[in-house]
């Protein structure tokens, strides 16, 4: 072969990677994935099960949490345990993974109890299927909720906030049930995309207890540095809080009215040009 | 009761359902529905026991009661005597034998089609092995069209799936061109939209007919929204090509998905009305997966394979032009790892097409199941060599918004050059008229940036008017 023939061909409209996170123009060796974005993907599909596999550093986030300083939090964090007692068993038991514990039934029943009196909201922090999502993000979420909260018209009475680990959303309704909450949030790390390891999930719930369906929560998607800002994300769900209170209703009937919208971007469709 | 004696021991079965679900090859979702063999011993004798049953209790025993449901309802109203005459007299394990032999020719297969039930495909699937379901899907032909021709001997077609996380219509076309220069999108230019409603769709679908008529494309366009939503999309007069629907097995399943038969005859009509169609008119476009019954609580007891399998007696109903069991997405508690997501898609190919559908495949795996690219590969080869219609094509197998991995534009050449197969006629000659191609059977693609494509990208920011790259 002579050195002027290239081994790998690239693409001409590779420059238009500028304009999505799409792995497009990739160029190719004769009709195959070139060796460095064959590795690329490798290094974003090793991420990405790493985030699901390695264990959330409970220990790292509940210092964290206590360390967290707020007028509206007046409760340390508790630990618990859904009845997943491994990753295997969790990923393919997503039954065990909605249920408490009985041990963690039994604490949060002693350490977690906040009187007759029922409290405004819960806040469960659970790792689900990214524990990366759940490290970096959660305490800038926390952060930027706290103030919001704090400068609400309304009095937003907190539970401890729980973390618990193997945990999968719906796990939130027993949590808020046992802290006679008249609502719950639930922080879990989303199913990580190649693109986005490090994706935190918001599902609120109004009135929870056990047996309630998806159709009774709404979500924020996608928070992470890249993605949804914490800052933002804490305006959306604290916009849901108090829609949600006034209502006295989640999910399917509780709209956010800033989804409607066609969303409007990009320059334009340069295919018709 | 089905019971079934092996040497001293006997075995019992309390019902059909039973039976099936415990000679069900292992998989996450059959344990977590509590339906799946104790032992790997009570699977095989449940296989044994299914072997020896005569394909006609089939239309007596329904899995899911006639009253309850209205796909046992369509299951066996639609069920053709005639068809099914000279099949009409084997067992299960017999109906293995006759699949393989050479008796069951092509014609023979298509001639059979209208007389098997989906509970029948699921039985005999059972008792398969991966070669015995690669070797019979092989042997059946099923070939639909609308502006392409899909599914013709030798032929394997792409879904261009140009998604983006936030329906950003640059970032679409840029996918939609990559595509389109590694030749991938004659089954169809498919979106899932980020957001999920009537007016976005319409977006979606008037940029995908704008590229396809200037660019002479012969394909398809579809929005992979709500079977309402397409309706409504219709009303305001946009221009649908195809009508999209998630399905399943079981009513119950339907209901949870938010429509029933009714309302795909509907919408099948309302398509169909719009004539535009040039070389045929199969206007539907149907996705399916196991598990999805599970998923909603509306298996009733069946194990997840037939259910899927049921699925297809609905989308055989509305003469699809696609239909595409996405095997690796719904995650790893109903298809664990690698080795279960190969044996369903192989299972769903097959039943598929023994059905007479136009099957493809979402080869495709998520991060929290235990797969990787490896075993896509494999997959991707196996249903190559079974004869899958379409598969889908997506920039660098990364799907960024619904964040899941599946088949590539360069995995389509892959499989192209290995087993020798060519796109979509029609879409064929495009491809080397618009010199994307060199050659006129779409596996070497021409080195530059086509001449028709220069214009577009010379208005771009940082690229020059003849398309080469700057000096980086």
């Amino acid at each position: 072969m002579s050195n002027s023939t290239p081994i790998v061909t690239d693409n001409a409209w590779r420059r238009l990677s500028a304009c999505t996170d799409a792995r497009i123009g990739l160029g190719r060796a004769g009709i195959s994935l070139p060796t460095r974005e064959m590795l690329a993907f490798q290094l974003a599909h090793a991420q990405a099960r790493d985030a699901v596999h390695l264990h959330l550093d409970t220990d790292r986030l509940m210092a964290e949490l206590a360390a967290l300083e707020s007028p509206v939090l007046k409760h340390g964090p508790v630990y618990l345990e859904s009845q997943a007692t491994d990753r295997m068993t969790y990923l393919q038991r997503p039954d065990l993974g909605r249920r408490l514990s009985q041990r963690s039934c039994d604490r949060l029943d002693e350490l977690g109890h906040t009187g007759d009196a029922p409290v405004d909201l819960a806040l469960v922090v659970a790792d689900g299927l990214s524990s990366y999502g759940v490290q970096k993000n959660t305490l800038p979420f926390l952060d930027a909720l706290m103030n919001e909260l704090g400068a609400d018209a309304n009095h937003w009475e907190l539970a401890p906030i729980v973390v618990v680990s193997q945990g999968r959303v719906a796990i939130g309704d027993d949590i808020g049930h046992r802290l006679n909450a008249r609502c719950v949030v639930v922080l879990i790390g989303e199913r990580p995309g190649l693109s986005s390891p490090d994706s935190l999930g918001l599902y609120l719930t109004w009135g929870p207890r056990p047996g309630l369906t998806d159709a009774s929560r709404n979500c924020i998607s996608n928070i992470r540095p890249a993605g949804l800002k914490a800052s933002a994300a804490s305006q959306r769900l604290v916009y849901l809080l108090r829609e949600s209170r006034r209502q006295q209703v989640s999910g399917v009937p509780l709209k956010d009215r800033s989804e409607d919208l066609v969303i409007e971007q990009g320059i334009e469709n340069f295919l018709l040009r | 009761m089905y019971r079934f004696s092996l040497g001293d021991r006997r075995w019992q079965f309390r019902t059909l359902a039973d039976l099936m679900a415990k000679a069900t090859p292992a998989r996450s979702g059959d344990r977590l529905a509590g339906i799946m063999a104790h032992t790997a011993e009570e699977r095989v004798v449940a296989q044994m026991a299914l072997a020896e049953l005569p394909l006609k209790t089939f239309l007596n025993d329904a899995l899911i009661p006639y009253e309850q449901d209205e796909v046992t309802r369509l299951i066996l109203d639609d069920h053709d005597g005639a068809a099914f005459e000279p099949i009409s007299h084997l067992t299960v394990g017999d109906f293995r034998n006759w699949l393989l032999s050479d008796l069951a020719t092509p014609e023979m297969l298509a001639r059979i089609r209208a007389g098997v039930t989906p509970e029948m495909a699921a039985a005999v699937c059972k008792i398969m092995r991966n070669q015995d379901l690669i070797l019979v899907a092989a042997k059946c032909r099923v070939t639909t069209a609308f502006r392409s021709t899909i599914g013709l001997p030798g032929r394997m077609s792409t879904r261009l799936q140009p998604n983006h996380p936030t329906d950003d219509i640059t970032g679409i076309a840029a996918s939609i061109l990559d595509g389109l220069l590694y030749g991938s999108g004659d089954a169809v230019l498919g979106i899932n939209p980020a957001t999920d409603n009537v007016a976005q769709s319409v977006r979606l679908l008037h940029l995908m007919d704008e590229v396809i008529r200037k660019y002479g494309i012969p394909t398809q366009s579809c929005v992979l929204t709500h079977v309402t939503n397409t309706l409504e999309a219709i009303e305001q007069k946009a221009p649908v090509d195809l009508v999209f629907q998630s399905i399943g097995g079981t009513e119950a399943t339907n209901e949870s998905f938010g429509f029933n038969l009714a309302t795909l005859a509907e919408a099948r009509d309302a398509a169909l009305s719009l004539k535009r169609g040039t070389v045929g008119n199969n206007v539907m476009y149907f996705e399916t997966g196991q598990g999805s019954a599970l998923s909603a609580d509306a298996h009733h007891g069946v194990d997840q394979q037939t259910c899927e399998a049921r699925a297809y007696a609905v989308a055989r109903k509305f003469d699809p032009l696609l239909v595409n069991t996405v095997v690796g997405f719904i995650g790893p508690e109903y298809l664990f790892d690698g080795k279960e997501i190969t044996r369903a898609g192989l299972e769903d190919h097959f039943c598929g097409k023994l059905l007479g559908l136009p099957m493809g495949c979402d080869i495709c795996y998520t991060n929290h199941a235990e797969a990787d690219q490896n075993d896509m590969d494999n997959l991707l080869t196996l249903l190559g060599v079974a004869g899958c219609n379409f598969i889908m094509g997506i920039p660098g197998s990364d799907d960024i918004m619904l964040n899941y991995q599946t088949t590539s534009f360069h995995d389509a050449l892959y499989l192209r050059r290995v087993l020798d197969k060519r796109p979509a006629p029609e879409f064929e000659q495009w491809l080397t008229k618009m010199q994307i191609f060199r050659d006129t059977e779409g596996k070497e693609p021409a080195d530059g940036l086509p001449e028709a494509f220069r214009a577009s990208l010379a208005h771009l920011p940082g690229e020059r008017p003849d398309g080469e790259l700057p000096d980086e």
